[in-house]
């Protein structure tokens, strides 16, 4: 059993649930497979192998006690936005470079009741500022399908860390595309839960109307299952909804009778990249072969707008969370004075990267007295509109099928000097958390060795449907199965 | 829509954050670029509309005031810059 490591969730369940494997062998298979594709992709922050060893033993006695769940003894890395008691959470910012949490976010804790394997935190774009993991304070990470380009962001190290096998699943967040553009991008399955689903609690503020924490997985089950987790209502989180979780698992249906499906056009953008287009239409193809309804020509013609309200409203929210870091509680803090008003300036000059500098002034600046009307507000009545949008289009259809991004991965380097060309990257992703519905990406197909990823939408609170197109497709394709060259 | 100097450094001072003078003038061309491609939103017809700051149909969630179990001080304070016993210290902010 030397490819422990490329088990998925369900598969490594059924194996520890029949003792054919312990979680402490799953766990040190997933290390050594980590130590080796380290090398090339640098996916993680911080590697816990000492803990994950003991947490995989308490695991195997939970198993021998009979107490398994199924994520039990299965070993995940958590991006290192999300707060882990007692193991560094960087934000991939010098800021929060030695900040060890006093708590666990919710996730997490949810996760460890349930007897979870924590193997290292992910890499990130700094604060979750970005489309391309370059953006993280200590180094990029690489694509696994090719080492010179970027797995996309900000959940970058999550994506690859799962599309490299060095961990059998990972939680990322989104904001504008964090979970879903990324894993399009290493072919892996990632799921952006309706906003309020999933507590933020422990989760490092970014644009607290915007972000949310979601699963990153090898198949679509995988996605369910880590759903049953980490959804519900919490306390800690006024924006957590108390509605009652579905078994996402009984949405798993391999057949798509009767659902109708939109493709909104807008999504088809100008200098989309001709093969993606190609792409896309043959899946979709595949989902009318499977019983679906398909409107090929749906209009949501509001979404031109949604790029520009968005990096309104994400800075804005953004230059409000990050006024905290003040080197006065945690976090790096400048000494070198005797001025608070300096020390606070400073602290941040060299605590923050180039583009949380960028998103703060940008905030700052759509907040401030003169502007506010004209930006800010602008943007939140835009907001409302690409919102009723959405809430039309499914009156009519139960999902909304898109590209996750209009390219396949692009190489390093290749636009960090042009934010405005970054900003692009997410086109196809962020009206979803303008709107707060839920979004998954899932393996759609390869242009030369690269990944393409398809997004499918739907209702506010209706996973499930997403999991069941999304199941339905998996099962009649192959390209999940397919594993990056390392 | 172009940022001036002064606009750019009046917006560091806003915001509390330290720049060199290099990083102004990078952050006053790219902010600027930026700017001009929100005028796209001038095309949009809003009036009438309410602004949206959250999307969940919550609102007003409140709990009973209770005192519950908090963090340790220590772990609360293990990660203080720096400290005085149980506080966290801090430069003059009156002077």
């Amino acid at each position: 059993m030397d490819d422990l490591h490329r088990l998925t969730i369900s598969e490594a369940h059924q194996l520890l649930k029949g003792k054919k494997i312990s979680s402490v062998e799953l766990t040190r298979a997933c290390l050594k497979r980590l130590a080796q594709a380290e090398k090339k992709v640098h996916a993680c922050v911080t590697v816990c192998a000492e803990t994950a060893l003991k947490q995989a033993e308490e695991a195997d006695k939970a198993v021998s006690g009979g107490k398994v769940q199924p994520l039990t003894g299965i070993p995940a890395i958590i991006k290192d936005n999300m707060c882990t008691r007692g193991i560094k959470t960087t934000c991939a910012s010098r800021i929060l470079e030695n900040f060890v949490p006093p708590y666990n976010a919710t996730v997490v804790e949810k996760l460890k009741d349930t007897g979870i394997v924590i193997l290292g935190k992910a890499n990130m774009d700094e604060f979750a500022m970005g489309s391309s993991t370059e953006n993280s304070a200590f180094f990029p990470t690489r694509n696994p399908w090719d080492l010179d380009r970027v797995p996309g962001g900000s959940s970058g190290g999550s994506a690859v860390a799962v599309a490299a096998d060095e961990a059998i699943y990972a939680l990322g967040s989104d904001t504008g595309g964090s979970i879903r553009q990324p894993a399009g991008f290493c072919s892996v399955v990632g799921m952006k839960p309706t906003y309020g689903r999933v507590s933020r609690f422990g989760l490092v503020a970014f644009a607290s109307s915007l972000d949310q924490i979601g699963p990153i997985t090898k198949n679509v089950a995988d996605c369910a299952l880590v759903m049953n987790v980490i959804s519900g209502h919490d306390p800690h989180d006024s924006t957590s909804v108390p509605d009652p979780v579905p078994d996402y698992i009984r949405s798993l249906v391999p057949d798509l009778k009767k659902l109708r499906i939109g493709i909104p056009r807008e999504y088809f953008v100008e200098g989309m990249q001709p093969e993606v287009r190609v792409i896309m239409q043959t899946a979709i193809a595949r989902l009318e072969e499977l019983g679906a309804e398909v409107d090929w020509d749906v209009s949501l013609r509001h979404t031109k707008y949604a790029l520009a309200a968005y990096y309104i409203l994400a800075p804005s929210e953004a230059s409000a969370n990050l006024a905290r870091y003040d080197g006065v509680k945690y976090g790096f803090s400048y000494q070198d004075t005797s001025s608070m008003w300096e020390a606070m300036e400073k602290t941040k000059q060299f605590g923050f990267g180039a583009e949380v500098k960028r998103r703060i002034m940008l905030g700052t600046y759509a907040l401030s007295a003169g502007y506010y009307d004209a930006y800010y507000l602008k943007a939140q009545k835009v907001r409302t509109l690409i919102k009723q949008e959405f809430d039309r289009a499914f009156e009519k259809y139960d999902a909304l099928v898109t590209p996750t991004s209009p390219t396949v991965p692009f190489k390093l380097g290749e636009r960090v000097d042009d934010p405005v060309q970054m900003y692009l990257s997410d086109v196809c992703t962020l009206p979803i958390n303008i709107a707060g519905i839920p979004g998954i990406s899932i393996p759609a197909g390869f242009v030369d060795g690269l990944p393409v990823g398809m997004q499918i939408l739907g209702k506010h609170f209706d996973e499930a449907t997403l999991l069941r197109i999304a199941f339905a497709y998996e099962q009649a394709t192959d390209w999940h199965k397919q594993k990056p060259p390392l | 829509m172009k940022l001036t100097c002064e606009e750019a450094k009046h917006i560091a001072l806003l915001a509390r954050l330290g720049m060199s003078e290099a990083e102004v003038e990078k952050f006053m061309v790219q902010l600027s670029h930026i700017l001009e491609n929100f005028e796209i939103l001038k095309q949009v017809d809003t009036s009438g509309l309410s602004p949206t700051a959250q999307t969940v149909a919550l609102q007003n969630v409140f709990r009973a005031d209770e005192p519950q179990p908090s963090y340790p001080v220590q772990d609360v304070m293990a990660n203080a810059p720096q400290r005085e016993e149980d506080f966290f210290k801090t430069r003059p902010v009156l002077e």
